[in-house]
């Protein structure tokens, strides 16, 4: 197969130790020749320093608002096998697991219609296949549908939720993630394929503090493992720890909230009511410690990328939660709440504004009141310093209120 | 369901149940899973509590992969691990195996395929980015060149444990930051550094002139008008360069070869083990682009590692070690110069001053 465009720019990404992605759309070019465009288009790009997307056309298959990022290059005489190159997100399994039947029948699907191209994963976590024509879109979903894969979300909708791999292959998850992440996204279908939000909105799970999808740096809501009892202990397994490192300066000095304490003969101890619960113990002994067995979650609330008004993390909105009981009423407690965060979002929020803006914008106490939440301590670091206190009522002589 | 050329849509079936590609050893073992160990940085062990072990080889990937490398890795899958294989959050392919004596063998053949083993416990792990010039639209830097350079420069930190603890690398070609960048160990940012072009034309029949104005996290877009129709200018001063603006309205282009670029931040963290988690801080604010291979990214990342792997203690993540030293070290074992750029000056950027006089002098 013979290249159509010059790459030496691209040729020098071919070099060095690790997969190079030059080699993956040559390869993609092999199967799909308007990829051999792409190399072209991103050849320029090297040269000129400047990106050749275009800015340019909604496009979507019938039915769904979401699902397709439309993606048109601004050289399409140059490059007409790129023309037209949209993203196909394909919601991913919980916990990404696949066996190599279905992801050969997914790959395939892309070498017969598209580009052959893909990310596993992009960053929500949907697979997506990047370089489909628009003519192609309707037979690219039905095939994907017929194989049992469904879009995922894009533009101002729910956003396809993720989770971390939990009790499928991970002794610290608290909760079932994998499966919590599958039914809050089966039951948002609509929220997810038809965009009627201000803006996007993210959930992710994670099973414990160690956050393994980073939900408390980008999830409109993060649901964060944790437990309410006591850590477990193996004290012979700690011993064996404590002959191969320092268990002192390793572990228990490096506890946050110093309440752990170790000598050979009384073993490990642990003042668990003063836990933080912050994974780091567990982490450094794994064969020695692991979380109680009354696993539960956090919910936090907020964190978005710097778009509008600055970065944010997440915040605390339910320190506990006790999601497995909440599963076996199909988290009927936890798709209510989320009901009333989409409706004081849909009341209150303008155009563009994510939830954590909004929750600052009308202030954290206003938000929690009107979803029907009480204010706890363990939602801020500490109470305020600052005295300009809008108090909202005060009595007047003869005790009317003012 | 809608009827298209006579065949039955099938619509919002949601994902695919994930109970379909689970290995056998995981589905009588889900929930029951009691430890693991660390064999090497490529591969680890789970123990159940009825003693069953699953055994996980890791493997890099660039993300960005053509169908035939998903199907080298379904052709390994099928000779070593009975055909099950998942892919983490950060990218890697992981092997499910239930048979100890396939590891070896299995990595021997992903070797053939030129594909680094490694990413698990104290190693640089597989760097999480975003699509630049190959596939998003306001991209100031290209996404996966970066990363390439970056990664064949840091290999045997990636299949070599060698490092104080674990670090996360991530890599945003803008400021939306797609892969939440602003949160890892050492983050590489691309930036728009001109204020946006207004096209005129464009502006008045492409775009939503309310929406535009509302896009503008410090207000600098203002109402105007243009041979009699509504459009907007702008306050140049004002403008932060996030490039929101041209998201909304195609007639503000903002990449510029001339200005754009890389900046780069360390210290921040997602994990809330010992400290909370951090926002990633500002360590160089502006490198010029340098396709192919971007050896300054390059050459101040390795810059930061050497010093982080000089001066951390073992198991301090490069914030904590950070915060440790004082950020005046910092800048001084690097070497990056500290400029006004550095100091915060958005709303609510009050709160990252030194309110204290506790310096390490
Ligand atoms: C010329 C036509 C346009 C094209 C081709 C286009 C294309 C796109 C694309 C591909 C995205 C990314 C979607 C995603 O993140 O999944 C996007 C995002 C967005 N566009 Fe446009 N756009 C166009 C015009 C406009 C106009 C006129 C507006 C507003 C008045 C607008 C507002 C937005 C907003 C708010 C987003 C962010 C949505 C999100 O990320 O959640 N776009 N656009
Ligand atoms: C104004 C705001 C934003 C706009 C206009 C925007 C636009 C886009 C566009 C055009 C793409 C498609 C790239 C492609 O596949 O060709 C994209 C992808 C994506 N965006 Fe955004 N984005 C915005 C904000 C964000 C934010 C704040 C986040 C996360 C916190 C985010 C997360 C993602 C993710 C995860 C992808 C998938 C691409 C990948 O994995 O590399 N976006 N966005
Ligand atoms: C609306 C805001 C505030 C006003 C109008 C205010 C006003 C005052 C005034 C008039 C004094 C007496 C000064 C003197 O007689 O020498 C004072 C003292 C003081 N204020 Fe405030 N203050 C405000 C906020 C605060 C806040 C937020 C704090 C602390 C968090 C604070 C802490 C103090 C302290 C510690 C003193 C005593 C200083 C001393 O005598 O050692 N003030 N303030
Ligand atoms: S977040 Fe916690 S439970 Fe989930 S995979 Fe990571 S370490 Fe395991
Ligand atoms: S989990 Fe964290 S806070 Fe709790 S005992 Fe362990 S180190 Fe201390
Ligand atoms: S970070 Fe910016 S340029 Fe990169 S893919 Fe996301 S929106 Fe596009
Ligand atoms: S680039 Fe950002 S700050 Fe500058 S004008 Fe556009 S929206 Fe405003």
């Amino acid at each position: 197969m013979s290249k159509k465009h010059k790459t030496p720019l691209l040729d020098e990404l071919k070099k060095g130790k690790w997969p190079s992605f030059v080699n993956e759309i040559e390869r993609a070019a092999e199967k799909s020749e308007m990829t051999d465009d792409l190399l072209g288009q991103v050849e320029q790009s090297y040269e000129e320093k400047v990106v050749h997307w275009k800015h340019g056309g909604m496009v979507g298959v019938k039915g769904y608002g979401s699902g397709i990022v439309g993606r048109f290059s601004d050289l399409p005489e140059k490059y007409p096998g790129i023309k037209e190159f949209h993203t196909v997100r394909i919601n991913q399994p919980s916990g990404f697991f696949y066996t190599s039947d279905v992801l050969r029948s997914i790959v395939d699907i892309g070498e017969k219609h598209a580009s052959s191209l893909f990310n596993f994963h992009g960053s929500t976590g949907d697979v997506q296949l990047l370089g489909a024509k628009t003519a192609e879109l309707e037979t690219i979903f039905q095939e994907y549908t017929k194989l049992g894969f469904d879009l995922g979300g894009s533009g101002s909708a729910l956003r396809t939720p993720s989770c971390c791999v939990g009790k499928a292959r991970c002794e610290f998850a608290n909760y079932d993630a994998m499966h919590a992440c599958n039914s809050i996204t089966q039951a948002f279908q609509d929220e997810m394929h038809r965009p009627i939000f201000n803006y996007k909105f993210k959930f992710k799970f994670s099973a414990c503090g160690n956050d393994c999808t980073a939900s408390i740096a980008r999830a409109d809501l993060s649901v964060i493992g944790t437990w309410k009892d006591s850590i477990r202990i193996d004290q012979e397994a700690v011993k064996d720890y404590a002959k191969k490192f320092d268990l002192h300066k390793y572990v228990t000095d490096k506890c946050p909230t110093k309440c752990m304490s170790y000598n050979a003969e009384e073993g490990l101890k642990i003042d668990d009511s003063n836990c933080s619960k912050c994974m780091h113990c567990i982490n450094t002994m794994p064969k020695a410690l692991r979380p109680g067995t009354k696993g539960g979650a956090t919910i936090l609330i907020g964190s978005k990328a710097p778009m509008v008004s600055g970065p944010r993390l997440s915040m605390v909105l339910v320190p506990f939660y006790d999601i497995e009981e909440d599963a076996k009423n199909d988290y009927e407690w936890f798709k209510d709440l989320i009901s009333k965060i989409w409706e004081f979002w849909d009341e209150y929020g303008v155009n563009r504004e994510r939830i954590g803006e909004l929750i600052q914008r009308v202030g954290i106490g206003n938000f929690i009141e009107s979803i029907g939440l009480e204010p706890l301590p363990e939602m801020v670091a500490s109470p305020r310093g600052n005295p300009f206190v809008l108090y909202e009522e005060y009595v007047e002589a003869g005790g009317e209120q003012g | 369901m809608a009827e298209v050329s006579g065949v039955k849509r099938i619509t919002d079936i949601g994902p695919h149940d994930y109970n379909d590609f689970l290995h056998p050893v995981i589905k009588k073992n889900y929930g029951k899973w009691k430890y693991h160990e660390i064999l090497s940085p490529s591969h680890m062990v789970h123990v159940s509590e009825d003693g069953d072990k699953i055994y996980t080889v890791r493997v890099g990937s660039p993300r960005l992969v053509s169908s035939s490398f998903i199907k080298d890795l379904c052709d390994l899958a099928d000779k070593y691990s009975g055909g099950y294989l998942r892919f983490t959050t950060r990218n890697n392919v992981e092997f499910l195996l239930d048979k100890e004596e396939n590891i070896k063998p299995l990595l021997d053949d992903v070797g053939k395929l030129n594909l680094p083993a490694g990413g698990i416990g104290n190693v640089v792990a597989n760097i999480v980015h975003t699509q630049g010039w190959v596939h998003c639209h306001t991209a100031a830097s290209d996404a996966s060149g970066v990363v390439k350079s970056l990664m064949d420069e840091l290999y045997e930190y990636y299949v070599n444990a060698q490092l104080p603890t674990k670090v996360r690398i991530a890599f945003a070609c803008c400021l939306n930051m797609c892969g939440a960048v602003h949160c890892s160990d050492i983050a590489v940012l691309g930036i728009h550094r001109r204020p946006p072009r207004l096209i005129p034309d464009r502006i008045v029949n492409l775009c939503e002139i309310p929406s535009t104005i509302a896009s503008c996290p410090t207000n600098v877009i203002r109402p105007d008008t243009y041979n009699g129709k509504p459009s907007v200018k702008l306050i140049e001063e004002g403008c932060v360069f996030c490039g929101n603006c041209f998201t909304v309205c195609p007639g503000m282009p903002i990449a510029d070869p001339l200005n754009d670029g890389v900046s780069i931040w360390v210290g921040g963290k997602v994990s809330n083990a010992r400290s909370k988690p951090a926002f990633s801080k500002l360590a160089v604010p502006f490198l010029e682009n340098d396709p192919p291979r971007w050896p300054k990214v390059v050459e101040a990342v390795k810059t930061i590692l050497d010093a982080y792997k000089k001066g951390a203690h073992n198991g301090e993540r490069v914030g904590e070690w950070i915060e440790r030293i004082g950020w005046p070290k910092f800048f001084k074992v690097t070497g990056f110069e500290f400029t006004k750029y550095h100091i915060d000056d958005f709303r609510l950027g009050e709160a990252t001053l030194n309110y204290s006089a506790q310096i390490r002098q």
